[in-house]
This record gives C-alpha cells, sequence and structure tokens, in this order.
C-alpha cells in the first residue's frame, strides 16, 4: 500500500468508519462515496467493531512486510451490522478458534517497513477482552 | 550539601488551576504476554532462584505505544462517556514512541475521532512523561482553553539483553480524560512537581537500549523527588497520610514503593490497589498511570487518593484526588485493570526476544 492510498484511507482502517446507503438501508465497508447496489450518495457509517469468525486461515509463509508477524489468522469476519470484512486476528492462538467465535475490532500494526519506512496501522480482530465488552449486568 | 526542600516553602505555584477539574474518565491496557523473570535469570546467569519482580508484561509482535495508546484512549472516553470531538488535547507520554519524528499525538487523536480540532503531542519525561500529561491537561482544561483532554502514559519498556533491567522493564499504561470538576468521578484537590537535572538513567537517540547509574537510582532519584513533591503537596493541602484512603507510587521495583509509602506513614494496605508491578513490571511511563486506574476500579465516593510519580532525569508529579458519586457507575463501564492483568500467556526468554525487537535478522 502506498504513502497516498495509506494517507487516504486512515479513518477507515484505525477505526473501521464506513459508509452508509439511505436508499438501500445498508452499511457498507470499505466505505464508497456511492452506493455500489443504486448508486445513491453515502454517508459516513460508524461501525460498532463487534462480529463473529465466518471464516479463517493459518498464515505460515506471510508477504514483505508480514513476515515478522507469522504464523496469524486471517479471518472473514461478519460485522453485526452486516458486511463481512477480510482481515487478520492478534491475540488468538489457531487452535483456540472456531466458526461462530465473537471478536471485537482493535487497533494494530499490520506491517512495518522498516528503519527508512512507516508503520502501517490497521484494524484487527481478537476475542472480546477491553473496550467493546462493557459487563451488561 | 543537602538539596533544597520545597516542603516548607509557600511560593512554588498554586497547586490547582483556576476552575476546578477532574478525571471524567480513565482506562488501562496490559499486553497479555507474560516473560517470568527466572527466564532471563536462567539465561544471563545461570540462575533458578525466585527473582524480586515475579513477571513482566511483554507486547504482541503488532502492538507499540500507539495502539496501547489507542486501547487506553478508548476505554477513557467510553468511561467517559463524552463525545470524541468535544477532546481538546491528546498527549501521549512515553520513552518508547515508534518513530524519533512523526507525533503518537495526532494518530491516536485519527484513530478515537478527536481529530482534526484538537490539540496533539508527545511528551518525552522518562518514566514521568504520562504524568506531565496529565498535569499539563489539568492546566489546559483549568484555563477554559479546552473542555476536555486526554493524557496517556505508556511505554514498551527497553532493557539491554542481560541488563538488571531484565528483570523488571514491562509495558503497558493508562489514559485520563481531564475535565470539569462537575461531571468527574474524582476531583483533582491539587498537584506539585518537583524536577532537578540528575544522571540516573538516559537513552541516547541513536542507542536501542538505555543506560543507568546506579549510584543516583535511589537515593538521589526515586526518594529524594518522591519524598519532596509528596510532602510539598500535603503541606500545602494541609492533609496528612492517615486522610487518604489509598496511595500509590511509581513502581520500578516493590521494595522501593514500599519503603517511600512507609517513609510517608501509608500502611501496606493503603498501597495495595495499586501495586501491581510484582505481576506487570515497570511500565516506565505507564506505571503511576496504570497504579492510579487499578485504584480508580476499586474506590469509593469520598475516598482521598494519593498519586506519585516519578521520572529518571528527574522529577515527581504528585497528585490528590477526591472520589465522587459517578465513579461507580463509570468504573464498570469497561473491564478492570486487574483483568487485563489476568489474561496472560507466558513466553519463554527465545520468544520474548523476538517480541521485544532483540533478535535482529540482518
Amino acid at each position: 500500500m502506498d504513502g497516498a492510498r495509506q494517507w487516504r484511507t486512515r479513518a477507515a482502517r484505525y477505526s473501521l468508519l464506513g459508509a452508509y446507503c439511505g436508499r438501500c438501508d445498508k452499511p457498507e465497508f470499505p466505505p464508497r462515496p456511492r452506493c455500489p447496489r443504486c448508486g445513491h450518495e453515502t454517508t459516513e457509517f460508524a461501525f460498532s467493531g463487534r462480529g463473529t469468525v465466518y471464516s479463517y486461515s493459518v498464515v505460515r509463509q506471510g508477504p514483505d512486510g508480514f513476515a515478522d508477524q507469522v504464523p496469524y489468522v486471517v479471518a472473514l469476519v461478519a460485522l453485526e451490522e452486516g458486511p463481512l470484512l477480510a482481515a487478520q486476528l492478534t491475540d488468538v492462538e489457531p487452535g483456540e478458534l472456531r466458526i461462530g467465535q465473537p471478536v471485537e475490532m482493535v487497533t494494530r500494526r499490520l506491517r512495518d517497513d522498516g528503519p527508512q519506512g512507516t508503520v502501517l496501522y490497521s484494524y484487527k480482530f481478537r476475542p472480546p477482552r477491553g473496550w467493546q465488552t462493557a459487563p451488561s449486568g | 550539601m543537602a538539596r533544597a526542600g520545597i516542603a516548607g516553602e509557600e511560593t512554588g505555584g498554586p497547586t490547582r488551576p483556576g476552575l476546578e477539574v477532574g478525571i471524567v474518565g480513565y482506562g488501562a491496557y496490559v499486553p497479555r504476554y507474560r516473560l517470568p523473570t527466572t527466564e532471563p535469570a536462567r539465561v544471563w546467569n545461570g540462575c533458578r532462584a525466585p527473582q524480586p519482580i515475579r513477571e513482566l508484561s511483554v507486547p504482541g509482535l503488532d502492538e507499540d505505544v500507539v495502539t496501547m495508546s489507542i486501547e487506553i484512549a478508548r476505554n477513557a472516553l467510553t468511561r467517559a462517556g463524552i463525545a470524541p470531538k468535544d477532546v481538546g488535547a491528546v498527549w501521549v507520554g512515553s520513552g518508547s514512541h515508534p518513530y524519533a519524528v512523526k507525533p503518537t499525538g495526532t494518530l491516536v487523536a485519527e484513530a478515537i475521532g478527536a481529530a482534526p480540532a484538537t490539540l496533539a503531542a508527545d511528551l518525552q519525561f522518562a518514566c514521568k512523561a504520562g504524568t506531565e500529561a496529565m498535569q499539563a491537561s489539568f492546566g489546559l482544561v483549568g484555563a477554559a482553553m479546552a473542555r476536555y483532554a486526554l493524557a496517556v502514559g505508556v511505554d514498551t519498556a527497553r532493557s539491554r539483553p542481560g541488563d538488571t533491567l531484565e528483570l523488571t522493564a514491562g509495558a503497558g499504561g493508562a489514559g485520563f480524560v481531564v475535565g470539569p470538576a462537575a461531571e468527574s468521578l474524582a476531583v483533582l484537590e491539587g498537584c506539585v512537581s518537583y524536577v532537578s537535572d540528575t544522571p540516573d538513567f538516559w537513552r541516547r537517540a541513536a542507542a536501542a537500549y538505555p543506560s543507568h547509574a546506579g549510584r543516583f537510582s535511589g537515593e538521589p532519584g526515586y526518594f529524594h523527588h518522591i519524598l519532596e513533591a509528596t510532602r510539598a503537596l500535603l503541606h500545602r493541602l494541609g492533609a496528612e497520610a492517615g486522610d487518604f484512603a489509598h496511595a500509590t507510587f511509581h513502581q520500578p521495583n516493590p521494595k522501593f514503593s514500599e519503603r517511600v509509602g512507609k517513609e510517608l506513614g501509608f500502611s501496606r494496605a493503603k498501597l495495595r490497589a495499586g501495586s501491581l508491578v510484582d505481576r506487570i513490571g515497570n511500565a516506565y511511563a505507564g506505571s503511576a498511570l496504570l497504579g492510579l486506574a487499578a485504584v480508580l476500579d476499586v474506590a469509593r465516593p469520598g475516598e482521598r487518593i494519593l498519586a506519585v510519580s516519578y521520572g529518571s532525569g528527574a522529577g515527581s508529579d504528585a497528585f490528590s484526588f477526591r472520589v465522587g458519586d459517578r465513579i461507580e457507575d463509570r468504573m464498570a463501564l469497561v473491564r478492570p485493570t486487574r483483568d487485563y492483568i489476568a489474561e496472560r500467556v507466558e513466553l519463554d526468554y527465545a520468544m520474548y526476544a523476538r517480541h521485544s525487537g532483540k533478535i535482529a535478522r540482518g
């Protein structure tokens, strides 16, 4: 991901900020200025960060920039509000995972371009642990 | 020649800002990985005996001061129940910011939704950087230049392989949304800073690990600054140790904070809620703030809390808070500090070396 794209997508990556189509009554991620179904102009939509694991796979040989974190889990996460999203899972051992596992969004280091480069931060998901999991009772 | 004290002086500025201020929300974070200190002792000294600190918190492979600050900030905002756009300053104190030039504060401000109309900056003052951010926040809000300010203190503490710091350096931190006293869960009664140029611990810009001069660590460093700052605060408030339900001091090891508590007249029971060092190590700029967060997790309305930091180089910030009724609703909104500490995944020295970037791969 080049610097301009990193900068342009920062709100979506850091805090799962998506888009909402008022005509279809559906939230979208990643955000688009127009709805991919009807072309209607969208508005900003903040996802709760809660979801469940739809499917997952363990990466043991990572591409450039990701090798320092192997083995890691890449999952399809079904967000509470609907969209399905590909994302890394973190703070979890592959053996602990199951389909349907509840997860919450956290912001973590996605890749590091070395001492002369920048660090790319992005959403990841983990089993509920902290800020999303206020006890209800 | 004995160094000058400030306890008896009436000068030195007011102990609180013009407007009444306090803590509106707080949040803590401790990573889930733990290094038993018997591991570095085994690897470097062939020693199998228990060490003074049991285990150290270690960041995950994708964690740093930015990611920990973001989680701390989200926890603090959840407890504060305020809109992120109303945060007028995001100040992050740490000795391990990921960039030498490029602020952690702007990244955190973006991630929590406080940008763009906010101040944002990083503070550096060894283990006092976090409480320095608190002092600045109290001043800003107390001068009505912002309704709320966010002060974070957090570190991923570095230690040279084989150094004694490998038996103490931990990771984690806490943060506070500072706001008007009327909205606060704990009101600031007063604060005092005490600084001097003391060469007890330092890291040059290009050095990977800090250096320390043991000669200055104890009496001229930690004890002198904490005792002076605390005595000055108590004097200015007309208070004594018996007035406080809880006290928490910067915890480089279990002995220092216990000894300073004893010298000031605080029983071990009063230090208990904020004593975390045995389970996470010294979280440097996060240490005093984590202690205060853990105290707030158990504090009751009407109680008074003393919180005192120490940062090498050197200085101490001493704060007195009075807990209000709002604490009971707010503390339950986020998992308490002890839950973060209780979750632990144990690492051996080899995995710890990978997690803390001590293995160079060329």
